[in-house]
């Protein structure tokens, strides 16, 4: 299932840790980066590499926000809402993009194209309201700037 | 004050240049050194961590043991996940050789084999520039075998987590690590003693470990005239919420926060009162706007103010903020991110969040004010780790102070609305 590349990675990693089960985490994100996802073929998979209960992977799958254990939308929007966001307009920003989105917090477009979540302080108290789409991070936003993020992904 | 912990350099985060300003001389200097000096020179300095507990560095340091046949680590703590702290993100992009020099430092004192750099998940981005630092100080010897020609060999990787708050907690880290769910564990026995597959472990903040390359450049005596007598040296203080210039400013401790507000953060927009302040992470009690006068950035004072330092993530909420909707969303964290384990925890956070909600939502009654601090009084030092007081904290210190606030929110009885209509 995961590909030679990160088989090969995956071995390079043994020696630094003392059990194949501290090789859980480094392989479901291989497996999440190839599909997108975490399939329960894919959870098997990284149970019968390491050698781990397959009760185990679904028990970690499941306890950590950042894996999917079902497809999630080609573009992943992540709007902070915590305080900080919050106090600098947070609320305007998931309003305009489930206004422009036409869906609401938590939900998937019928395309699936778009899924937006609420997430939990991402770092950007600073720069903030903000929102994550994918490992990028969209700072100091206003509902402009959330239209040309719109516009930008749209394309891709 | 001189910044040293993120100097104003341009392209630090480049070995060239981080070796160009003195980068790794102090590691030299350490590797010339006892390891038990090293320890020493951190004890005597008076560095507290950075993380949240304030917890005495060098001394966490002695408790590692000395004589043992078992392999030893150290987690370098970047979960960085408490609502209003980003600190580490600007150590991690602009100043990475710090922390590894650190690393490789406190490594060094304690004997340590393999220490993994723990960051979020979340932090992708970030991730991938300290592995260009790590890549980079392995090819120039910094760290792997026989490190600069000394007899000390050690290994540092970094650990991506997977979006868990709780896994900045010390033990759960450990259990991430170990590839498991973030659980916390029972202490005793403490991670010196039984840590990573119960070998002597030790866990320290990216910004702890990015203090001792200074220490060791320029001697304890120096480090502990800097700041606060009993919480000494530069302290990353993160602003942000109802302020003009929010934003990660160094500075040596015991800064007055009235002075971090308007001097560094630039003040609050159209000079507005400030109603609270959170000084150090959601998880610190609130402080009233007018009890700031003379409290100070530093572990002392911010106790003696009833709060504490934390993670040093100030939050400033100006007049005419909804405290009830602020607390109603910091419920909803602990709640999210509540690991489940032990039932006060676990079952009080949802209704510390549904209670408030209530209140949100202009449902709430005048007994549900005492209802919330029964909920929160009974989750606070009935938990393993350190969540659940953080989920009860924030509810008890704003209803101490802001009762007032609850009041004027509870529903209108029946009564009253009926003479409302009439009239």
């Amino acid at each position: 299932m995961l590909s030679e590349q990160n088989l090969k990675k995956l071995d390079g990693l043994k020696k630094y840790y003392k059990t194949s089960q501290a090789l859980v985490l480094p392989a479901l994100w291989m497996a999440q980066q190839e599909q997108g996802f975490i399939s329960e073929e894919a959870m098997k998979h990284v149970s019968q590499l390491l050698n781990v209960p397959y009760g185990h992977i679904l028990g970690v799958v499941t306890f950590y926000t950042m894996f999917h254990s079902k497809p999630i939308g080609k573009h992943h929007i992540e709007v902070c809402t915590n305080v900080s966001c919050m106090l600098r307009g947070s609320g305007r920003i998931v309003e305009h993009l489930e206004q422009r989105l036409g869906i609401k917090m938590g939900e998937t477009s019928k395309d699936k194209k778009w899924t937006l979540s609420e997430t939990e302080c991402m770092g950007s108290c600073g720069t903030a309201p903000m929102v994550a789409v994918g490992e990028e991070y969209y700072e100091n936003l206003t509902p402009e700037q959330v239209d040309k993020i719109l516009a930008e992904l749209e394309g891709k | 004050m001189e910044k040293y912990i993120l100097p104003e350099i341009r392209d630090l985060q480049k070995i060239d240049v981080y070796e160009a300003h003195g980068g790794y001389s102090a590691l030299r200097k350490a590797l010339q050194m006892k390891p038990e000096a090293v320890t020493d020179e951190v004890k005597k300095s008076g560095l507290r961590g950075r993380g949240g507990a304030c917890f005495p560095t060098g001394l966490k340091w002695t408790f590692m043991p000395k004589h043992t046949t078992m392999k030893k680590y150290l987690c370098v703590n970047g979960d960085e996940s408490e609502p209003g702290t980003f600190k580490d993100r600007q150590i991690f992009e602009f100043n990475p050789h710090l922390m590894i020099e650190g690393t490789l430092i406190a490594a060094y004192a304690m004997g340590v084999s393999v220490s993994y750099i723990y960051v979020r998940g979340e932090y992708a981005k970030w991730i991938k520039m300290i592995e260009q630092a790590l890549h980079d100080a392995y090819a120039k010897g910094y760290v792997g075998q026989k490190i600069l020609g000394s007899e000390f060999s050690t290994e540092v990787l970094v650990h991506k987590g997977a979006g868990a708050y709780i896994c900045g907690e010390e033990s759960a880290l450990m259990n991430s690590i170990e590839g498991g769910r973030g659980y916390p564990r029972f202490r005793p026995p403490f991670p010196a003693q039984f840590g990573l597959w119960g070998c002597p472990t030790t866990i320290n903040n990216v910004e702890t470990i990015s203090n001792v390359p200074l220490i060791i450049n320029n001697g304890w005596e120096w480090y502990s005239r800097i700041g606060a007598a009993k919480h000494p040296g530069p302290i990353l203080v993160g602003v942000s919420g109802h302020v003009n210039k929010p934003g990660v400013y160094e500075m040596p401790t015991g800064v007055p926060l009235l002075d971090i507000i308007h001097k560094y953060a630039g003040g609050v927009p159209e000079n507005k009162a400030i109603k609270a302040v959170i000084p150090g992470g959601s998880s610190t009690m609130v402080l009233r706007g007018e009890q700031l006068e003379g409290v100070c950035m530093d572990a002392e004072s911010l106790r003696a103010a009833g709060s504490s330092v934390g993670t040093a993530g100030l939050i400033v909420m100006d007049e005419d903020t909804d405290l009830i909707k602020v607390l109603t969303r910091i419920a909803q964290f602990y709640y999210h991110e509540s690991c489940g384990q032990c039932t006060p925890c676990r079952e009080g956070t949802v209704w510390l969040w549904k209670v408030l909600k209530r209140f949100e939502d202009g449902d709430g009654k005048v007994e549900d004010i005492d209802l919330l601090m029964d909920v929160a009084n009974n989750i606070e030092g009935n938990t393993i780790c350190a969540l659940g007081d953080a989920a009860a904290w924030p509810v008890q210190s704003m209803i101490r102070l802001f009762r007032d606030e609850f009041e004027k929110r509870v529903k209108a009885p029946e009564s009253k609305r009926a003479e409302a209509v009439a009239v």
